[in-house]
């Protein structure tokens, strides 16, 4: 047992383990465990623990697998899927546990298949993750031939560009082999899926924490938590810190411990705003410092823990510039399908892009207010891609107003600082 | 020009092994891309009847992800992050000297066919940044400095 449950096994070069070496340090027992033991009493330890999805939006996993029909009432195929996608700016976790531990990934997804009667896994990686891409396959050949899969299949999926991707829905359709376009739900992807068929999507790093709960029990993982959520959180720190990383922390530590980690805020050495969970998540301030960063935390201030990977400003980086840059790349990244989002984000980041170069007008900011109300839920957008990218927007506008006034006619007073 | 022998081989194998033809598709345009750097015009139809499907449905597949590139590309593709924790470590200074150094923008191969740079959206080494994925094993890069981006290419076949 360690408090560093997901890393404590890496190696520094990312170097993943044959399985045998993966063997000698435990690897495969929770498994074994697991599947002497009912589904049904897997997905209560998992309950027991707490454990909130890593993907972004920290729902229960127990509780979207009870979602799950009952195998008899839905004979046939069902799926697990796990989202190694990851491409929300600022975050970099999941390549780090697809790396250095597939075996882990593969010890969860097989937990989790067993606890949702899943008959197949596949796993999503982007296409520029080419060493997990191949250390995972190889990593699935190996517990395969040695009969840890048993009746299981477990495939890679390399993906091939485009954010939109990651969301669930859009992610089946990739699997499906078309056009990557979100859909609508109800219906969940536990009710309709992949091929219509029972559906379960997983982050990566919940994957990975799962036979950490098997094989030390849920109140052991929600021990290792500052807050209410279980577990350890695989945060990470970049932007303007010295000493930028990934910590694996207790869920619930606080966004000065862990700039303190990074080595302090790099450029003036001032904290001027920060992004407690990657690109789609909303700016907080040094007030913020000592909030425990878990997902009831966050939203409680107004942001969200996302991905937990910061983004770091010190105060002679512009939010401006960040977040022009932050609506160039959802613009960039839309499916297209709905108007508020593929009119309105190019839209935004045009005029952030003009308040940086001294070209846009007062009447601009109203535009941009108009842009970041059409979002869903209250808004008219078709998925969760544009409510994302609307949180740095708006709270940008709401935390630095002066400093958004300070770019009419002039255009950004920072430039050239830091 | 036809799909050559292996490609062709290749491609079988996969149908079979997916089991369902569109489930293939993306893998498809992949596996060509692999062979030839790119995906061409003239290969859509192609693929689609090895595969059993018809050129619209792989053409709306293969015009939807950015990275199955549909121009031929240089040696070594450069995907160079613009994302914000790269913007925030100067990776405009470095984007502002490779487009110098290879004398080409965004989308843009060099005369002599080595490089393509292409802007890519936070390649996951936000801790190395400013960064960038090279080469046909999308190496990641960084931090990326004067002397570290002249090592880089230097090193490119
Ligand atoms: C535009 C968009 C992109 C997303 N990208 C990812 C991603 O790359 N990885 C991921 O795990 N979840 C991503 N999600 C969230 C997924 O839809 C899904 O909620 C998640 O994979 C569930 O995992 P969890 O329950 O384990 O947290 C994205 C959501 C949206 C709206
Ligand atoms: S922002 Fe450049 S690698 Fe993440």
């Amino acid at each position: 047992m360690t408090d560093l449950p997901l890393t404590g096994r890496a190696r520094p070069d990312r170097t993943p383990h044959s399985l045998a070496e993966w063997r000698a340090l435990g690897g495969y027992d929770a498994v074994e465990r697991a599947f002497t033991i009912p589904p049904a009493q897997v997905l209560d330890a998992v309950d027991a623990a707490a454990l909130n999805g890593r993907g972004g939006a920290g729902f229960p996993a127990a509780r979207k697998w009870r979602f799950m029909p009952a195998p008899e009432t839905s004979p046939g195929p069902r799926y697990l899927i796990v989202n190694g996608d990851e491409m929300e700016p600022g975050a970099f976790k999941d390549r780090f546990l697809l790396e250095a531990l597939p075996h882990q990934v593969i010890e969860g997804a097989l937990i989790a298949a067993h606890a949702t009667h899943a008959t197949e896994i596949i796993v999503l990686i982007r296409d520029d993750y080419r060493a997990a891409i191949a250390g995972l396959t190889r990593a699935i050949a190996e517990a395969q031939a040695a009969g840890y899969l048993n009746a299981m299949t477990m495939r890679v999926h390399p993906s091939a560009g485009r954010y939109i991707v990651g969301e669930e829905t859009a992610l089946i359709a990739a699997l499906e082999g078309g056009r990557a376009m979100p859909r609508k739900r109800p219906p969940f992807p536990a009710q309709s899926g992949l091929w219509g068929r029972p559906t379960t999507v997983n982050n990566v790093e919940t994957i990975s924490l799962i036979p950490h709960i098997l094989a030390n029990g849920a109140q052991w993982f929600r021990a290792l938590s500052h807050t209410e959520e279980g577990g350890t959180k695989l945060y990470g720190v970049s932007g303007r810190v010295r000493a930028p990383g990934l910590f694996e922390a207790a869920m619930g530590t606080t966004a000065r411990e862990l700039i303190d980690r990074a080595g302090g805020v790099s450029g003036s050495g001032r904290l001027l705003c920060f992004q407690p969970g990657g690109g789609a998540s909303a700016f907080l301030g040094p007030e913020h410092l000592d909030v425990p960063m878990d997902f009831g935390h966050m939203a409680k201030a107004g942001a969200m823990l996302g991905t937990g990977t910061l983004i770091v400003l010190d105060d002679t980086a512009c939010p401006v510039e960040v977040t022009a840059r932050h609506m160039a790349f959802y613009a960039r990244e839309s499916c297209g399908w709905c108007v508020p989002c593929r009119e309105g984000l190019p839209w935004a980041a045009r005029i952030l892009r003009a308040l940086e170069d001294g070209s846009a007008q007062p009447e601009d900011l109203a535009a941009l207010r108009d842009i970041a109300a059409e979002a869903s839920p209250r808004g008219r957008s078709f998925c969760d891609l544009m409510g994302g990218a609307m949180a740095p927007l708006a709270s940008l506008l709401a935390r630095f107003p002066d400093l958004i006034d300070a770019h009419l006619h002039r255009g950004c007073p920072l430039k050239g600082a830091g | 020009m036809t799909l050559p022998p292996v490609l062709q081989a290749q491609l079988r194998d996969l149908v079979a092994h997916e089991g369902n033809p569109r489930a293939a598709m993306l893998e498809s345009l992949r596996l060509v891309q692999a062979a030839e750097g790119w995906v061409s015009d003239d290969r859509i139809p192609q693929i689609a009847a090895e595969l059993g499907v018809t050129p619209a449905e792989l053409d709306a597949t293969a015009s939807f992800y950015s990275l199955i590139f549909r121009r031929p590309v240089g040696r070594t593709v450069i995907l160079l992050c613009d994302g914000a924790s790269c913007g925030l470590n100067g990776a405009d200074a470095i984007r502002d000297a490779l487009m110098s150094r290879l004398g080409i923008g965004y989308g843009q191969t060099t005369p002599d066919g080595r490089f393509t740079l292409i802007n890519s959206a936070c390649v996951g080494g936000c801790d190395r940044a400013p960064a960038a994925v090279i080469g046909p094993d999308r190496t990641l890069v960084g931090p990326l400095t004067a002397d570290t981006l002249n090592a880089v290419l230097e090193e490119a076949p």
